[in-house]
């Protein structure tokens, strides 16, 4: 009950927030010139003329002063609907739920990925500090952070798909062989592979940076000198007394990327050719499909604020003197 | 064992014709039913519905579902689909199409005159791009029987025109899925519904589109594949490695980069060219906005043209694929190029003569004047060519900021706010001048209508030459008006064509019975088969 408490208590503070970024954004794209009717005439390749410009304008409500665009589509979103897509002729809802399982499943596979990764090697780096593996780990971990993901992604391709065949070049899973249940999963899988990677070496840098950090912080503080003087053994004090205090700074961190994540990446979407979000806001923002934009960033704001929730919760799990920010 | 030999005997034989003419061993095989063609689809679409939109994206899925009229034969000419035959009143009025029997649409209903009456009346006069402008005069469509189509025209309409732009433009979409709905919202827009060889089965937003044999097709036996699969790819690299991975088959309208064009086509598993887009010839621009007085001198205008090292901008940037143009229509439309037209060839010395002579002077540091450049964002060659003026008009004193935006934004800024000195896009040439070319031309466009003449600049003669030459029924007279409006436009240059490409394909070796008409990209590849 605490819990649903707290829950309504942050979503309510953070609709202001939620306000404030939809109508900025709407302002934003107000600046960039041309709109979604002059996008589909660079679809169409011209001839068009102007009564079906002028026509075209009307049918997107685009014939309306920008405060009432803003009033009207405010107004639908207190009513929980969030508006037609321009580009795809389809509800918004519709759309973006059509993209969220393949967002969700690159997200937490990534993240996954790079968060215990990342984990193990940053312990790895710390109990071993200015040793050869933690020269080896750091030097790694510096590459993969400063090598653009597009590059990586097109590089693993090369490699694995293109010469060694092992896994596809793209696409979320093999349309034209018609799968079905498990065979379907493996075959999503296997498409997932590469991407995942790509994704989650970027982040697995900042978690083993971050990591070794906490350790090395931790390693110094008192009550760890305390549990090696009550000759607890070293593998002990490491996992209960160390790594779960070092965790906290780590469990900030994914909260916030999450939310990066959530957003989709347009870089890694585009060359593997995923169906996510990232390329779904790139295309709304092109083509000035306001509807679709706006929905992306909703969605994705009440996601950021859910994980946010979960990882207060943790928190509190890791850190009993931490609350669930109750009474006091 | 005797037997054995002469089977190897044989076999090597073949092997060896094989290597020697494999045209010629291509030509004798047997055309394999079945198997999954995988296409390249790089821009998703708002619509599929190729009556209600005009481009090369919706083609390359609705031209496999839904068919035209009139297609295109191997040469280029006329061919019989959906009608059988064709003709003219002598006042050029009226013009009969007999409409092939027993074609059904993909729901079993029977494909009717009432069909392409409201696909005329409808879409292609009310909502088509470019539609709308070749048809302003169409009065009517009577249908006195079920296979007989009477198009009435308000003024005369030459035959040869409507019969060039209807393989584009004369899509027939089935007027019970439309009748009595809103055309625009209808959900058969992206979820086509035709005669043509294959069936839509699916489409998923940013994956993949779906489309399976039909097994009712008016040609029998037709079409051999069994599906078709448009894979959505918007990294070109990414679409590159998929075609060598075998995940693509074809990728269309030069879709990928110019650097892989030349490595997958040193790569024997693949054949890139431009066969089978000849009629999607487009020229790469340079637009002069007349509001600047700068520009607005001829002298400035053709100094520009002179500084521009065309040959060797083509060979060191745009390869094979491209060549030197010479104006408004380009080399592959035979029925309509005009020969020696006044031409602007590559010379420093008369540039900067002729800047001086407009009286601008070098200040300092070399600079005679500062010009703004908006390159259009689509295509590659575009990017190269904006930096290549740049350089080429710093060179003659002509310093050039370029200012790149995105699809919106450039149509925008250009066609509608004209807030630019030079622009650079493509000019796409579709089969006839009338259609979409002297458009870039001809005055009073309206405001903000893009690809039209939005650069301040009027000529009367311009206007005559061009108004007279689209009512012309005469084939002759109409080449020579086409003639004097190439010379005319070459000479006052309100804006230059220096380039001259057509769309490169990419298609693997697989593939047989490709790339056989001037729109075959576009077409609906009922003959296309698969080899094993």
């Amino acid at each position: 009950m605490r819990v649903l408490s707290l829950a309504a208590r942050r979503l309510a503070a953070s609709l202001p927030t939620l306000l404030i970024i939809l109508a900025g954004m709407f302002l934003l794209l107000q600046l960039a010139p041309g709109d979604t009717v002059d996008a589909l005439i660079a679809q169409m390749g011209g001839g068009g003329d102007a009564a079906m410009a002028e026509e075209l304008r009307r049918f997107y409500g685009l014939d309306l002063s920008i405060p009432a665009q803003l009033g009207n589509y405010l107004w639908r979103l207190i009513r929980f609907d969030l508006g037609f897509s321009a580009i795809y002729g389809k509800p918004v809802a519709t759309v973006i739920f059509e993209r969220l399982p393949a967002t969700l499943a690159l997200m937490t596979a990534a993240l996954s990925f790079a968060f215990f990764v990342g984990l193990v090697l940053g312990v790895i780096a710390a109990k071993r500090v200015n040793g050869w593996p933690d020269t080896v780990i750091s030097t790694l971990g510096l590459i993969f952070y400063a090598t653009p993901s597009f590059w990586f992604g097109l590089m693993a391709i090369v490699f694995f798909s293109v010469h060694l065949q092992w896994l596809p070049a793209g696409g979320f899973e093999d349309v034209a062989a018609g799968l079905t249940g498990f065979a379907r999963i493996r075959d999503i899988a296997a498409h997932l592979v590469l991407p995942t990677l790509t994704l989650g070496l970027i982040f697995l840098a900042i978690y083993l940076r971050i990591m070794r950090a906490s350790m090395l912080e931790v390693l110094t503080l008192d009550f760890v000198r305390t549990a090696r003087a009550k000759g607890l053994d070293e593998t002990r004090v490491m996992l209960r007394h160390v790594l779960r205090n070092a965790m906290l700074p780590m469990v900030t961190l994914i909260g916030l990327q999450a939310g990066t994540m959530l957003g989709g990446s347009v870089v890694v979407e585009s060359v593997f050719s995923l169906p996510g979000l990232g390329r779904l806001a790139y295309e709304a923002v092109v083509q000035r499909d306001l509807n679709t934009l706006l929905g992306i960033v909703f969605i994705s704001a009440l996601l950021v604020i859910f994980v946010n929730f979960l990882v207060d919760l943790l928190y509190a799990r890791l850190d009993p003197r931490i609350g669930t920010g109750g009474a006091p | 064992m005797d037997m054995n030999r002469r089977a190897l005997l044989l076999t090597s034989a073949a092997l060896a014709a094989n290597v020697v003419a494999p045209e010629a061993a291509f030509a004798q095989e047997q055309p394999r039913r079945g198997g999954i063609m995988t296409v390249h689809f790089p821009t998703e679409q708002r619509i599929l519905n190729p009556s209600l939109q005009a481009s090369t994206g919706v083609y390359i899925v609705g031209g496999k579902i839904q068919e035209p009229l009139v297609d295109l034969d191997a040469a280029g000419n006329p061919a019989p689909c959906l009608a059988e035959s064709w003709e003219a009143t002598p006042d050029g009025k009226t013009i009969t199409f007999k409409l092939r029997q027993g074609v059904t649409w993909h729901d079993g209903r029977p494909f009717t005159s009432a069909d392409v009456q409201f696909t005329a009346m409808e879409m292609w006069k009310k909502i088509l791009n470019y539609g709308t402008t070749l048809q302003l005069f169409l009065d009517a469509v009577d249908t006195p029987d079920a296979h007989t189509a009477v198009f009435r025209y308000s003024r005369p309409m030459p035959l040869n025109l409507l019969l060039r732009a209807i393989p584009d433009l004369g899509y027939i979409s089935a007027k019970h899925v439309y009748e009595g709905t809103d055309i625009r919202q209808n959900p058969a827009n992206t979820a086509p519904m035709g005669t043509g060889p294959f069936r839509f089965v699916q489409y998923e937003r940013g994956q993949f589109i779906i489309a399976d044999r039909n097994p009712n097709y008016w040609r029998n036996n037709l079409p051999y594949l069994d599906r078709v699969v448009w894979r959505v790819v918007t990294d070109r690299s990414a679409a590159a490695a998929q075609m060598e991975s075998g995940q693509l088959l074809f990728s269309p309208f030069s879709a990928l980069s110019i650097a892989d064009f030349t490595r997958l086509g040193r790569d024997p598993r693949f054949e890139v060219t431009t066969r089978g887009n000849e009629g999607n010839a487009r020229t790469n621009t340079l637009e002069f906005n007349f509001r600047n007085p700068v520009l607005a001198d001829i002298r400035v205008r053709r100094a520009i043209a002179h500084a521009l090292d065309i040959p060797f901008f083509i060979e060191n940037f745009l390869g094979p694929f491209a060549k030197v143009g010479t104006g408004p229509i380009p080399t592959t439309s035979p029925d309509f190029y005009p020969a020696n037209m006044p031409q602007y060839p590559f010379n420093r010395a008369q540039a900067n003569r002729l800047l001086d002579e407009a009286g601008h002077r070098r200040g300092a540091g070399g600079v005679r004047f500062n010009l703004r450049l908006n390159p259009a964002p689509w295509g590659e060659d575009i990017a190269l060519w904006s930096t290549f003026i740049q350089q080429s008009l710093n060179e003659v004193g002509i310093r050039v900021e370029i200012v790149r935006l995105d699809a919106a934004g450039f149509l925008r800024t250009v066609y509608n706010d004209w807030n630019f000195d030079l622009a650079t896009g493509w000019h796409q040439y579709r089969n006839d001048p009338a259609v979409s070319t002297t458009v870039w031309y001809r005055s009073g466009q309206p405001r903000g209508a893009p690809w039209t003449n939005q650069w301040g600049w009027t000529d009367e003669e311009t206007d005559r030459v061009i108004d007279a030459a689209a009512t012309e029924l005469d084939s002759a007279r109409r080449k020579a008006l086409y003639a004097d409006f190439v010379r005319r436009a070459n000479t006052e240059l309100p804006l230059w064509m220096p380039i001259e490409q057509i769309f490169v394909s990419v298609i693997n070796r697989r593939l047989r019975n490709h790339s056989n008409t001037p729109r075959w990209a576009s077409s609906s590849w009922h003959d296309l088969w698969l080899a094993s």
